[in-house]
């Protein structure tokens, strides 16, 4: 599988620095977390993974190609990228959302037989089979953003890029997607999500990337970079770490430093 | 769908029939035969009119719900937002500096008066405007047309100007004759082919600027194919039958559930719903016992503000 990896990424944004020389190399079959406090440039960061933003110097690359010079259906076939804005502009039903993921697939042409059938895969993986009529006004904030995630993969993309998809989410439905992302992982894709919650991230992903002001702090395998020490330098909050009767980590801020 | 679309064809070919017998004189379709001296009637004034009818409001259909889906504004319409006065403005341009005895340069304007309000709207659009600041946008770029072409009026040098100008704004499709058929046919089947092209596009859209870039929607190249189809089709229409307005605003609407809300799959079907609107509304203006013919352009404001208001009404809670 491929490598998406970055060489000195440096991003601005209005005349202010949003990522400054970030090199990292994100390995596929894993779930890599963005962490950091507000404004540390995750959500840029994942933008430039997906040729959304061009950077100002360095580049974001597919399997040593940049990204950003791909052409526009090929990348769009191999990264998925589920924004954090739940927009949904027209009151389509959930099938017909799901199949807006095939679009780098099938072009101007009509939906073929392998289209049809990675749309019902999402379907069942997102189990949103039995809700496929129904219109997406008519869905909860969970039920959408199931749909949501279900049209990022009916792509079944090599990268999935995600803002934030577990943010708006009751801790049921965080379980259930964080263990749709686990099991994309699983089946060999690549999956990037941005997290504002330390302990999902503990919990879901296999290795971190801890961002301040546009730098990496640290990164690499969870156990490992997310350490009192780490999570202090990062977001200036002392922790304390615990761990479950089940053998999970858990992440209690209690105060800043 | 498909079923729908049946439908549609075949009220538009009642439709069709209808416009070729109505009017001042009720021509009966076997008056077709060369024998009879009514059937000049059809082939000279009705033929064409009926044509005419039938490209203009296939034309704003389609430019009406190509809009709609790239500004992603259930209330977009080349009338409401200024690119219909745009292109008239471009054309009384072209009639008060005297160019319109050239039979390709009023139309020429047209076209670009429309291409360059659909290139402004487009350009606010590219930010992510708010559906509020979009409207407003479009409401601001139509009293700015209509006051420069209110201007041109007041200004024009002679008074036989300033009455062409003013005939000419309201539209109709009174005594058109094959020369605008063959200007508005190939510009219309033109724009249309284009904005054809931009449905998977659009249909990317209903997820909002990122995510369909995500998908390998390229922003510029859909703005210049929307900006050239609406300019194309508007162009054309209000060159030959001057402004129509909420044809494009109405036959959206009332298509979409037709086409599951997916807004590249409405564009078909509004330009078969708007060439049903047009070619019906332009025989009801020719039934309407009056002195003078009734103002295709008049009377589809007419129908069409209340609709306007209506989904204004349906809309206040999002707008809210």
């Amino acid at each position: 599988m491929s490598a998406l990896e970055t060489d000195r990424l440096t991003l601005s944004l209005g005349g202010r620095r949003v990522l400054e020389e970030v090199t990292l190399t994100l390995a596929p079959g894993r779930v890599t977390a963005l962490l950091g406090p507000n404004g540390a440039g995750k959500s840029s960061l994942l933008a430039c993974l997906a040729a959304l933003r061009r950077p100002d110097a360095g580049a974001a690359a597919l399997d040593g190609k940049d990204v950003a010079t791909l052409p526009a259906r090929e990348r769009a076939r191999r990264i998925g990228f589920l924004p954090q804005q739940a927009d949904v502009h027209w009151d389509v039903d959930v099938r017909a959302l799901v199949a807006l993921g095939r679009l780098p697939w099938r072009g101007r042409g009509a939906a073929d037989a392998a289209d049809r059938a990675a749309v019902e895969r999402a379907l069942e993986a997102t189990a949103m089979t039995a809700l496929a009529e129904r219109p997406v006004e008519q869905l909860s904030g969970g039920e959408r953003a199931r749909a949501l995630l279900a049209r990022v993969l009916a792509g079944e993309p090599e990268w999935l890029l995600a803002d934030e998809p577990l943010a708006s989410l009751d801790p049921a439905h965080q379980l259930d997607v964080g263990a749709r992302l686990r099991a994309v992982a699983t089946a060999g894709a690549g999956v990037v999500l941005v997290v504002h919650d330390l302990n999902l991230a503990a919990r879901l992903a296999d290795s971190v990337v801890l961002l301040r002001t546009g730098r990496v702090v640290a990164a690499g395998d969870t156990a490992a970079v997310l350490t009192p020490e780490a999570i202090a330098a990062t977001y200036g909050v002392a922790v304390e770490v615990g761990v479950t009767a089940r053998g999970e980590r858990y992440i209690v801020p209690v105060g800043r430093v | 769908m498909r079923r729908a679309t049946l439908w549609l064809l075949l009220a538009l070919l009642l439709a069709a029939a209808g416009s070729l017998a109505a009017g001042k004189v009720w021509v009966p379709l076997d008056a077709w035969s060369s024998a009879d001296p009514r059937s000049i009637i059809i082939v000279e004034l009705r033929l064409p009119r009926t044509i005419l009818a039938l490209v203009v409001g296939a034309a704003l259909g389609v430019a009406g719900a190509a809009m709609q889906g790239y500004l992603r504004n259930p209330l977009a319409d080349p009338g409401l937002f200024g690119v219909s006065s745009g292109a008239a403005l471009g054309a009384v341009c072209a009639l008060f500096f005297g160019y319109a005895a050239q039979a390709w340069l009023l139309p020429l304007f047209a076209l670009a008066g429309a291409a360059a309000t659909m290139a402004l709207l487009a350009l606010i659009a590219g930010r992510s405007a708010s559906l509020v600041v979009f409207t407003l946008a479009g409401m601001v770029l139509t009293s700015l047309t209509g006051a420069l072409t209110a201007l041109a009026i007041s200004l024009a040098p002679t008074p036989f100007v300033a009455s062409a100008i003013v005939t000419w704004l309201m539209g109709a499709l009174t005594d058109r004759s094959w020369n605008d058929v063959w200007l508005a046919l190939p510009l219309v089947a033109f724009g249309v082919a284009v904005l054809a092209r931009t449905a998977p596009a659009l249909d990317a859209l209903t997820l909002g600027e990122t995510a369909a870039r995500s998908l390998g929607v390229e922003p510029r190249r859909l703005q210049r194919a929307i900006v050239l189809g609406v300019a194309l089709t508007v162009g054309a229409t209000v060159a030959t039958a001057g402004v129509i307005g909420f044809v494009g605003l109405m036959v959206p609407h009332l298509v979409r559930p037709l086409a599951r809300h997916r807004p590249g799959a409405t564009l078909w079907p509004s330009a078969l719903a708007g060439a049903l609107l047009v070619t019906v509304a332009d025989i009801l203006v020719r039934l309407v016992p009056s002195a003078s013919e009734l103002r295709l352009g008049i009377a589809m404001s007419l129908l069409g503000a209340p609709f306007f208001l209506y989904l204004l009404l349906r809309l206040r809670r999002r707008l809210a």
